[in-house]
């Protein structure tokens, strides 16, 4: 890595031709052995306005500059032969200056902790100019508390011109900070450098009104800084009320897609599928064998599994109910005995063919990266797309079984079978498209799956607890349930973590729920009426 | 303390620990059956509504109504199965049905035939009648339990009664449908309860079958109370002589078979004119 | 009805018979020359005092599923139990033999740097505190348990569901080292019981006869409740459970006594099954442990008490004999196994056996086999 960043230096070394001279002064400071001069070597660098000041001060930054003693140059370590190491000249583009030395005959250009600090600032102003943002930023991140005089009028001139609202309103806080800490500020502008700071979620405004409390004697300036403070505070627990919600919904929607394939199967038609979990795990690997497929386009081959674990799902799902489960209608234990055979043959099949280990699904660039609200929340894409994919495959299911004929018939059914049977409808069919219907939406859940977490054989059986719960938690046979006891129970779970630890967090849960069936054994909203005995 | 009181009241499980005794049935007024005001609805339908009933002790009384009038809930509300959302019900002066589980409900004196016949398909008619033997039915009792000769003797009659001697130690299920409702009126017998409560008794019989259980229901009454609910009009007037028609959850008409086919809202309601 | 005769009918003492004749063979066996072809290994004697726990684990659980109905997803929960709490004995018997040679503190708390013993150790150098706890900690669960469930009337699959849901629950707390339990690794390493060293023949000679011992007894203790009332009305519960409740029986209490029963000889099981393989840890509540146990239930065939032995036996033969000789083969066995027994052997292979000699009387459910066949309409 860092060889490749010298050679890149290197080529780059040839277009040093216009402010040479200055850059060229500074370098020989460089060579001095007196940190002053060496400090001095810096600001001239920095104020040389090179295209290659920045890379050159952070190799100094990183040690990586040495004195060759008998030629007086400055050279950096190209590798190492034996014992010996290969140096280059700084300015050697075609590399003929490389020559093999031994240890003793270089020296590292030292620098100590106030170099380190001018260093960092010098590279910050030089990457003020950078024309991406997030350079910028960090820029002026690093750059907060360490003003100087010079550095500060950069900023101020920085800030009329930036376009970017972020990088603006954090040079506002560097600004404050510097006016709020600044000896010669009067105490209006600590006023208003306070109030700014307030106003402000960055870290470092925080920081600062707290370093401020701390040191300053005027009482006045001190409550208004504690005022400042505790708006903060409280804004910052709202973010962090919004990210625990956050965290609770998008693991809420995984619970949700998860349990909704139940829902159909457990709640539609009365039948325990303890084979639900594989289903979701067959989904998965479909994804992950889309993606072997397709290598070079992660982000079609997730759209494309999206049907094809579906159907995958679907198929297997339809099979598992004209060779089993149409035998035991009636006998909900037996179907569970069996079911949970059938989850451990599918478990031992996927073992077989692709090997016991996981295996990871690269996620799409589309769903990766982070949206950034403000400076303490932030949310990840992926998790924000789970939510929106769950959201979608209910509202799609929901109008499925609401406005379509497969749906009419699925809850004829599900109602009266003999007089839905009367009345035409070829129950056989409608419960095998109903199994079918919930089997796939388990294999679209487990292409979610597959981008959160690593696809293995145990994928399946993680989940067929949490589902069974949220179905059950939500009232058999009810959809709107279903979604709002996972999104609750995944809030509910992310709320308990900080205190109580993931696992007691889940085992909190678990007991919850427990106890909740007891009272209320038919669910947050049970079916009424004289249908739902029995 | 309160609190303890009432958790102490609505802890039912160490009841076993305790003697197993119903509060008095106290009939010192002739009613052994008093429902006021009773409510229910499911799902905002209302299935009873604002029902007044008043059996006295030794009636045979025929309910009769079209279908959905509220029957089977009254049943279940009377012996604990429903809670009804207003109203009252009370065995006798003393006994608050409305605060007693079923088996308690059961214990102080109430007996339910359904109207599908329920008998315990894999045991023997010897032992579905054993089990509804009246007596202690804790878990330390019944696990204890001994036969004495005067309840195999309560059996024996009890067989003879519902003409099943020959079957006593056939599984119930292999019954016919009539035998079957026998079996249960013959629980009905052991378990020897003051009140009776009997859910369509001939649905689905024969016509000798229907005589053998009047005759059998004939014999019930007097000694015990019975509450019938049936659809077959020749059955009922062949029995009682105290009919109630249940019409939308409340009570219509009362009186003997002919006043009652003579009422006019009576007649309205079945014919519909 | 002598109720002697009620429990010991001719399958039961045939059942004593064949235990008693083979707990007293093998460790007679056992002390043959290793050359003799007849010489049972002390490995073969472990193995089967195995199975014996196995088999009581089975008793148990058929008790509450066979004669009542409930099918608990959970048993292994008790099992488990039952073995920790004999672990935690095993593990203050090691005393200051510990790697650390702490004379409190067993290894792993040493390991996990804890200063003292935690309070629910406390008592359990004393085996007769380990015994008592053996039954206490799996029956007060069991009532605690029960109690809710049953008095909330949460009944079938959805009890299934939850019992399934509390072993989960006590995997993943067993898991937590903060639990004092060992966490991961569970407890092991064990020294002697009651002053022998576990490693020796006699005591796993004693261990072995224990496990029959225990067994018997259980299984005339289980007859004993079947064949009684109580258990006519269990099995009334099991098929017509409201039926049951209007003609004046307590359901929630005939549940509640039987369950906790069956969780009892379920945490005894747990407890002779420890010291015989020298661990106890987590993975012993995960839920495929219950659902198997069930499935051993199913083979041998329910409410016969024996079925569910020779279904523990036999699937546990199969499991030490396909883990060992094809290890992939062994999943799809068990799968296939709740797949057909479910589908063609609702009864077991005990079912199959019994309608082969009619001359049977014991049994009351045999006569009328349940409809194999889907009967439409059913459904709730």
């Amino acid at each position: 890595m860092i060889a490749r960043v010298l050679w890149s230096f290197l080529l780059l070394a040839c277009a040093l031709t216009t402010h040479a001279a200055t850059l060229e002064q500074g370098l020989e400071q460089l060579k001095s052995k007196d940190f002053s001069h060496i400090e001095q070597g810096i600001a001239t660098i920095a104020a040389s306005g090179d295209d290659n000041a920045e890379l050159i001060l952070n190799l100094l930054l990183n040690g990586e500059i040495y004195r060759h003693k008998k030629s007086n140059e400055l050279v950096t370590i190209q590798g190492k032969e034996d014992k010996q190491l290969i140096i280059v000249n700084l300015f050697d583009d075609s590399g003929d200056s490389a020559q093999t030395v031994s240890k003793r005959k270089i020296k590292k250009v030292r620098i100590n902790n106030k170099l380190r600090a001018s260093l960092k600032s010098a590279i910050a102003s030089l990457k003020l100019n950078s024309n991406d943002p997030v350079l910028r930023l960090e820029a002026v991140n690093q750059l907060i508390g360490k003003l100087n005089p010079v550095l500060y009028q950069t900023l101020l001139e920085r800030q009329q011109t930036e376009s970017d609202d972020r990088v603006k309103s954090l040079i506002d806080v560097a600004l404050a900070v510097t006016d709020l800490n600044s000896q010669d500020s009067d105490k209006a502008s600590q006023i208003n450098a306070i109030e700014l700071l307030s106003e402000s979620l960055q870290p470092a405004a925080r920081n600062a009104l707290q370093q401020f409390v701390d040191e300053t004697d005027n009482a006045s300036l001190k409550f208004k800084a504690n005022k400042g403070l505790r708006s903060i505070d409280e804004r910052r627990k709202w973010a962090g009320h919004a990210e625990t919600l956050f965290f609770g919904l998008s693991l809420g929607s995984v619970l949700v897609l998860a349990a909704i394939g139940l829902a159909i199967t457990f709640g539609v038609m009365g039948v325990i599928n303890m084979a639900h979990g594989e289903l979701i795990m067959l989904g998965a690997y479909t994804t992950y064998v889309v993606q072997l497929l397709m290598p070079n386009n992660i982000a079609l081959s997730i759209l494309v599994s999206i049907p094809a674990a579906f159907l995958v799902s679907a198929i297997a799902g339809i099979m598992i109910e004209r060779g089993v489960i149409r035998f035991l209608y009636g006998r909900p234990l037996e179907t569970l005995l069996a079911t949970f055979g059938i989850s451990l043959i599918l478990q031992q099949a996927v073992r077989s063919v692709f090997s016991p280990l996981n295996r990871s699904v690269a996620t799409p660039e589309f769903m990766s990266g982070v949206i950034e609200i403000n400076p303490v929340l932030s949310l990840t894409l992926n998790r924000l797309y789970i939510i929106a994919f769950c959201l979608i495959v209910f509202a799609l299911l929901f109008m499925l079984l609401r406005y379509t004929r497969l749906g009419i018939e699925v809850r004829a059914v599900a109602q009266n079978r003999a007089m839905a049977r009367a009345m035409g409808v070829r129950s056989e069919w409608v419960d095998a498209m109903t199994f079918g219907l919930g089997s796939g939406i388990a294999g679209v859940a487990g292409v979610a799956l597959s981008q959160l977490t690593n696809v293995g054989p145990n994928l399946g059986q993680a989940y067929i607890i949490d589902s069974f719960m949220v179905v059950v938690f939500g009232g058999v046979g009810n959809l709107w349930g279903t979604l709002v006891a996972g999104l609750s129970l995944g809030v509910a779970n992310k709320i308990m973590e900080p205190w109580a630890g993931a696992v007691l967090a889940k085992i909190l849960v678990l007991v919850f729920i427990i106890l909740f069936i007891q009272k209320r054994p038919r669910g947050l909203f049970p079916q009424k009426g004289r249908s739902a005995e029995g | 303390m309160r609190l303890i009181e009432e958790f102490q009241h609505r802890e039912k499980v160490f009841d076993f620990m305790m003697p197993n005794t119903s509060p008095a049935l106290d009939v010192s007024k002739g009613y052994l059956l008093y429902l006021e005001d009773i409510s229910v609805s499911f799902d905002g339908f209302k299935a009873i509504n604002n029902l007044n009933l008043y059996i006295k002790e030794g009636e045979l009384r025929c309910i009769i109504g079209p279908n959905g009038a509220g029957k089977t809930t009254m049943m279940d509300i009377i012996t604990g199965k429903t809670r009804p959302d207003s109203g009252s019900a009370w065995f006798g002066q003393k006994i608050n049905l409305l605060e007693m589980s079923e088996p308690e409900i059961a214990q102080a004196g109430i007996g339910r035939k359904f109207q599908k016949p329920t008998v315990f398909e894999h045991q023997t008619v010897f032992a579905n009648l054993e089990l509804s033997m009246a007596g202690a039915k804790g878990v330390f009792t019944t696990l204890m339990a001994r036969f004495s000769a005067s309840q195999l003797d309560h059996i024996d009659h009890v067989l003879n009664q519902i003409g099943l001697k020959q079957q006593r130690n056939l599984l119930a299920g292999a019954l016919s449908h009539g035998q079957k409702q026998w079996l249960e009126i013959g629980m009905l017998l052991m378990q020897n309860p003051k009140l009776l409560l009997v859910d369509e008794p001939v649905a689905g019989m024969t016509h000798q079958e229907m005589d053998r259980t009047g005759e059998l229901l004939s014999s019930l009454a007097g000694e015990h109370t019975v509450i019938l609910v049936e659809h077959d009009m020749d059955f009922v007037r062949s029995l009682a002589n105290q009919v109630t028609v249940l019409h939308q959850g409340s009570v219509l008409a009362e009186g003997t078979m002919d006043q009652v086919q003579s009422d006019k809202k009576v007649v309205q309601v079945y014919l519909g004119e | 009805m002598t109720t002697y005769q009620g429990i010991f009918d001719k399958s039961t003492v045939r059942f004593l018979a064949v235990l008693i004749a083979i707990a007293a063979a093998v460790p007679l066996l056992n002390t043959l020359d290793s050359s003799n072809p007849l010489h049972v290994s002390t490995y073969t004697m472990t193995l089967m005092g195995k199975y014996l726990c196995y088999a009581l684990l089975a008793v148990a659980v058929d008790l509450v599923w066979g004669y009542l109905g409930i099918l608990s997803l959970g048993h292994a929960a008790f099992f488990a139990l039952g073995g920790y709490a004999m672990g935690m004995y095993l593990m203050r018997q090691i005393g200051d033999r510990g790697v650390y040679g702490d004379p409190l503190l067993p290894d792993f708390m040493v390991f996990l740097n804890w200063q003292e013993l935690p309070w629910f150790w406390n008592g359990f150098d004393q085996f007769w505190y380990a015994a008592l706890m053996i039954v206490l900690v799996p029956g007060l669960l069991a009532f605690v348990f029960g109690w809710l469930a049953f008095r909330s009337r949460v009944t079938g699959v959805y009890l299934s569901i939850i019992t399934q849901a509390l072993t989960y629950a006590l995997l993943l707390a067993f898991f937590r080292n903060e639990m004092g339990f060992g966490g991961n690794n569970g407890l092991t390493d064990f020294k002697d019981i009651l002053g022998f060293d576990l490693q020796a023949n006699a005591t796993r000679v004693a261990l072995y006869i224990a496990s029959a011992v225990a067994l018997g007894l259980s299984y005339i203790a289980c007859r004993f409740v079947v064949t009684s009332r109580l258990g006519r009305v269990a099995m009334a519960i099991r098929d017509a459970e409201s039926r049951t409740r209007f003609i004046g029986y307590k359901v929630e209490n005939v549940k509640l006594f039987i369950f906790v029963m069956s969780a009892v000889l379920a945490g005894i099981a747990g407890a002779l099954y420890v010291p015989q393989v020298g661990i106890i840890n987590p993975s012993e509540f995960s839920p495929l442990n219950s659902i198997e146990l069930v499935v051993w239930v199913a083979l041998g065939g329910r409410a016969t008490l024996y079925g569910a032995v020779v279904g523990a036996v036999a699937v546990n033969y199969a499991k030490t004999y396909l883990t060992a000789a094809l290890p992939e083969v062994w999943l799809f066995t068990l799968g296939a196994m709740f797949v057909l027994v479910t589908l063609f052997l609702p009864k077991g292979v005990m079912g199959i056996l019994q309608r082969k000699s009619p001359a049977n009387s014991s049994g009351s459910d045999d006569d009328t086999p349940k409809p194999e066949l889907p009967q439409d309409g059913v459904k709730a």
